[in-house]
């Protein structure tokens, strides 16, 4: 039986968006940048309302960044918006000078990551952000799971002091989360198990907790955590739960190399080594499809979790 | 605005172009060229033009801002910081050694007063300028924001995305200047990419463009103070400025060579020879 059962479904980007307005009514140091997708990043309610607060950056996001960076000076707390491609590989120098190396308390908020963006294809699905974002010294790294959790993540990063990446996506998705503490740098374990250490991040911890109930039917016992976090990593609330199950599954919408599984296979070798099976692009680009085909298609199904898991679990 | 004491800005002008050549002949690496040329404008601004702080803030709320978009004149701001107290002038003989706060291109990482971004990859000053000055008109801050870029940056992509942005927005309370000396690394800048009418291309974009000798003291001062006069009325502003790359060292004017190369010790001593010590060598 599946732990949890979800409250709605709803797309995590509206989730940023609500976070978004809200920080608005909060702090009024907090502003808002857009390069051209208002509607795709649901920035409209902080549009109208905080008009001041708000730019228009055009279809330029180079600049975007940059600009992010002078507000800061001055003590503005910029966000910034657009796609995850947009956000990350098409801006990386930017981001690299003007805002990681320098310090500044930029938040790059970026929707549509990965396969679930769906229809629009390859060129837009962007499967390499994380690694590139968490190999940036100094900089945050967040991926949270649903719409809740996204607005919480939002709202955390409003008072978080330093640069950060926030992802998120474009399909709507089961809502689980509510009444959960959110904490930056914390994993939050959802189901607490023994025989193996599922760690999960974004769209891919709903279909983890589908996994763990296969799992149980064949007795298997396995702990499900919600690693939103994937830099600052939580090193130590993940080898507590390795030390306890002896295996570890990580599952990702992102390529198998550079993404949140290599920083979990990095923290092991050095601490604690232990069989892993990482969930993850196999060193493809996407294509077009409906995200849950795709999803399937690339190995990022709760049937390709729960192979792993028993494959996991052998290597013991 | 007071009145410029002219010879004292001279002396310093002199000064500063020592402490650049020395800095670079030091460490045997930088990037004399522009560092000469643009000596008339950087030693205006932090000796006459800009309202600062020489304690450094970050946020800097009531004072003028500068952003060095072309990082690579890093001795001759750290010289013109040093100079206005921001750091001892003696540090300028750690430029670009190992544990330094004077980076090879400015850097805020270790906290070097006066640096408020790090530059040096190309075409990010606007932006960050832009940024800065609207985070001024947020805070109420009628204080200006002054950029300086070169003129070979003007082929990155990101000028143009901020020019339109800045004039689409009318970012009025900033001044950008563009060294105008017509070298780049690989030569002159109509030879390797030229920018054609690069006038017509500003007043396209939607700013105001001014033109002046940026090796003319005098008239660096006007046209800033013409620049100042201009804003608040709903367009940026940009001065072109024309300088000669490696001014005040004859063997090092007008050429491309001199955009990153070292003196060895003979043309040091030249150099020096025709760069009077006005206020005391660091």
């Amino acid at each position: 039986m599946i732990k949890f059962t979800p409250s709605d479904k709803k797309d995590t980007r509206s989730g940023f968006g609500a976070g978004l307005h809200e920080l608005g009514k909060q702090n009024p140091n907090v502003v808002a940048l857009c390069a051209d997708l208002t509607g795709s990043l649901k920035m409209d309610a902080f549009k109208k309302d905080f008009p001041d607060r708000f730019y228009q950056t055009g279809i330029a996001e180079a600049n975007m960044m940059g600009i992010a960076a002078g507000l800061t000076i001055g003590g503005k707390i910029p966000f910034t918006g657009t796609f995850a491609n947009f956000s990350t590989g098409r801006v990386y120098d930017q981001i690299r000078q003007s805002i990681a190396y320098s310090e500044k308390n930029v938040k790059i908020c970026a929707s549509h990551a990965g396969l679930t963006l769906g229809e629009d294809g390859a060129t837009h699905q962007i499967l390499e952000d994380i690694g590139m974002m968490k190999m940036l010294p100094g900089m945050t790294v967040i991926v949270p799971c649903d719409y809740h959790q996204t607005k919480q993540a939002t709202i955390a990063l409003g008072s978080h002091k330093g640069p950060a990446y926030l992802r998120f996506g474009r399909p709507v998705w089961p809502i689980f989360t509510e009444g959960r503490k959110f904490e930056i740098g914390k994993i939050d374990t959802m189901i607490e198990g023994s025989d193996v250490s599922i760690l999960a991040c974004g769209h891919l911890v709903w279909l983890a907790i589908e996994a763990e109930a296969i799992l149980a039917e064949k007795g298997i016992h396995a702990e499900v955590i919600n690693l939103h976090t994937i830099k600052p990593l939580d090193a130590q609330g993940i080898l507590n739960s390795v030390k306890k199950t002896g295996c570890v599954v990580t599952c990702e919408e992102h390529q198998i190399n550079g993404g949140m599984g290599d920083a979990i296979a990095q923290l092991l070798s050095r601490e604690l080594p232990t069989p892993l099976e990482m969930v993850a692009v196999n060193d493809t680009f996407g294509e077009s499809g409906k995200p849950t085909d795709l999803l399937k298609k690339y190995g990022l199904s709760s049937d390709a979790i729960v192979t792993a898991a028993e494959k996991a679990i052998k290597r013991k | 605005m007071s009145q410029p004491d002219i010879a004292q800005l001279k002396k310093l002008c002199s000064q500063v172009r020592r402490d650049a050549v020395r800095m670079v002949y030091n460490c045997q690496s930088g990037h004399p060229g522009a560092a000469l040329g643009c000596t008339e404008y950087m030693v205006a601004l932090y000796f006459h033009i800009l309202k600062h702080d020489p304690k450094f803030n970050m946020d800097a709320i009531g004072e003028d801002l500068f952003f060095l978009s072309n990082g690579h004149l890093s001795a001759l701001w750290y010289s013109c910081l040093a100079r206005a107290g921001y750091f001892d002038v003696k540090e300028l003989s750690t430029f670009r050694n190992i544990n330094s706060r004077l980076q090879g291109h400015p850097a805020t990482h270790e906290h070097l007063p006066g640096v408020r971004v790090a530059s040096g990859s190309l075409g990010q000053g606007l932006s960050v300028a832009i940024g800065a000055a609207l985070s001024k008109k947020l805070n109420h801050d009628d204080r200006l924001v002054y950029v300086l870029m070169g003129d070979g940056e003007q082929q990155e992509g990101q000028i143009w995305e901020a020019a339109m942005f800045a004039a689409h927005h009318k970012v009025d309370n900033l001044i950008a200047t563009i060294d105008y000396n017509g070298q780049q690394i690989d030569g002159p800048v109509d030879e390797v990419m030229s920018l054609k009418n690069l006038k017509a291309k500003w007043q396209a974009f939607g700013w105001e463009v001014l033109e002046s000798d940026g090796n003319n003291l005098e008239e660096v001062i006007a046209m800033m103070d013409k620049a100042k006069s201009m804003t608040g009325k709903g367009k940026p502003v940009l001065n072109l400025m024309r300088t000669v790359m490696g001014f005040g060292v004859d063997f090092m004017m007008g050429h491309h060579k001199w955009h990153g190369v070292a003196p060895n010790k003979e043309e040091f001593e030249k150099a020096m020879a025709q760069l009077p010590e006005t206020i005391g060598d660091f």
